[in-house]
């Protein structure tokens, strides 16, 4: 089953997704392989204000507990990571987060270029990078930032997407290295998964 | 764009320590990094060298820089269930003690917290039971903070958070419009006293029953947080609440045995040892 040309080099995948995105991220987190290798990040943008509910509501689908991680916070393997309402989360090079309350960007806080373009930073070319549905072009620039610490890039394709803008934006300005539909990201994710054992 | 280099960064903040006796050392490197590149942006520096050059040798840019680089970004009533636990819970159980309630917001930015406290002191009947101290090391933003005069844009967010706190009238009773500006009342105020101080280089210049720190230490790495959670510490008195914002914790520093969790999902704390 080796479609994907992997390696056990990955440290980390981040995963940012707007409009249309929450019944990808389900999937692909109830299909995660048992005892997947790597944290898994994500930003995905969210209400500003309702604090509680939407981590739970991904909880029920996930296979691995999902956090909002508290600054500071280190970075485990065990767990899906998600960006808390209200706050940019970025990864410092010693392998924790950081929040933040910095102006918006693209009109979002969480930010996805933030969180994808310092775990990218980061973890270079060990990085997944992975941009789902969405309505703004949020998360273009930080594909384009992975892709250039020589990570990999992987887009939903925007034939699937509920709205493609966000996925598009990122093909328009960098290299993709996958288009692929949510179910072939859980065989992508499930491969990765394999070069571990 | 080339990305800004760890010694970069460090560059940038001996320049600064050493002319202004600033020290961003120890500031998280994320944000910092991102505030520096913002700078670099909107002054069209072409590199950090010439950045570096400027702050030492303009001391008007620097006031310029240290605006630029604090992130002054707030609500008023910022996490409305946390204001209604204060209101509910923290300051009942101070006055249950106390005639005069002491309060001191560290980082205080353009001032949203401050009027939001004096706001729900005032709904309480309890506004003049408080001194409040309100600190920034950002001279401009104290000025902003002091005229309590925000945009009306950002005034729609706040009456959303006034009405989710459940407060007793509307917020527009506090303010008066002036043009796109929301100018709240100075008298909300008028015992509030604004003051330069710096966490990180500022000593313990008082003691408080109340000490409000909310997403402020989030810009500081562990290392500095640890130090400043200290000099909170000693600035409250015994049983005194520290409050933080939701997403920090206690939990990672040296000084959390010396405080009790009171309310861990708004992230209220209470001293209990010397």
């Amino acid at each position: 089953m080796n479609k994907y040309n992997l390696s056990n080099k990955y440290k980390a995948v981040v995963i940012g997704g707007s409009a249309g995105s929450f019944q990808g991220v389900a999937k692909i987190l109830s299909q995660l392989p048992n005892g997947f290798p790597i944290p898994i990040i994500m930003c995905l943008h969210r209400l500003k204000h309702v604090r509680n509910g939407f981590v739970e509501a991904l909880s029920i689908k996930s296979v691995r507990d999902v956090i909002e991680p508290y600054d500071k916070q280190h970075i485990k393997k065990e767990y899906v990571y998600l960006a808390p309402a209200n706050y940019h989360m970025s990864i410092e090079l010693g392998h924790h987060f950081s929040l933040s309350t910095e102006e918006m960007i693209n009109n979002s806080r969480p930010a996805i270029d933030i969180t994808l373009g310092s775990t990218g930073y980061v973890f270079k070319d060990k990085t997944i990078g992975i941009l789902l549905s969405g309505a703004n072009k949020d998360g273009a620039l930080g594909m384009k930032q992975i892709h250039d610490k020589g990570g990999l890039t992987i887009v939903q394709d925007p034939k699937e997407c509920m709205i493609d803008t966000m996925p598009s934006a990122a093909l328009a300005v960098t290299e993709i290295d996958y288009v692929l539909k949510i179910e072939e990201i859980v065989s992508f994710l499930n491969e990765l998964n394999s070069h571990y054992k | 764009m080339k990305d800004i280099e760890i010694a970069d960064i460090k560059k940038i903040a001996e320049v600064v320590k050493v002319t202004y006796d600033y020290d961003f050392t120890n500031y998280a490197m994320s944000s910092f990094k991102r505030r520096i590149q913002r700078i670099m942006d909107m002054h069209k520096f072409a590199s950090v060298d010439l950045l570096v050059k400027r702050i030492r040798e303009d001391k008007e840019f620097f006031e310029e820089f240290i605006v630029e680089i604090t992130v002054n970004v707030t609500e008023m009533f910022r996490d409305p269930s946390f204001w209604r636990v204060l209101r509910d819970d923290v300051i009942p159980a101070i006055m249950l003690n106390h005639d005069k309630i002491r309060i001191w917001h560290a980082g205080c930015s353009s001032g949203e917290e401050v009027f939001s406290m004096a706001i729900m002191l005032k709904e309480m009947g309890l506004l003049q039971n408080a001194s409040i101290i309100a600190t920034d090391l950002d001279k401009e933003i104290l000025k902003k903070a002091k005229t309590g005069k925000y945009t009306l844009k950002n005034m729609e967010l706040n009456e959303k958070n006034y009405i989710r706190f459940q407060g007793k009238t509307t917020l527009k009773d506090y303010y008066t419009e002036q043009g796109n500006h929301a100018v709240l009342d100075p008298n909300l105020v008028m015992n509030v006293s604004f003051r330069e101080h710096d966490l990180v280089r500022g000593q313990v210049f008082n003691k408080f029953d109340l000490v409000l720190c909310r997403n402020v230490m989030i810009y500081f790495n562990q290392t500095l947080q640890n130090e400043v959670l200290k000099k909170f510490h000693e600035s409250l008195f015994k049983y005194g609440y520290l409050i933080i914002g939701s997403k920090e914790s206690l939990i990672w520093c040296d000084i959390a045995n010396k405080f009790i969790v009171v309310n861990n999902e708004e992230k209220v704390y209470k001293k209990f040892k010397d």
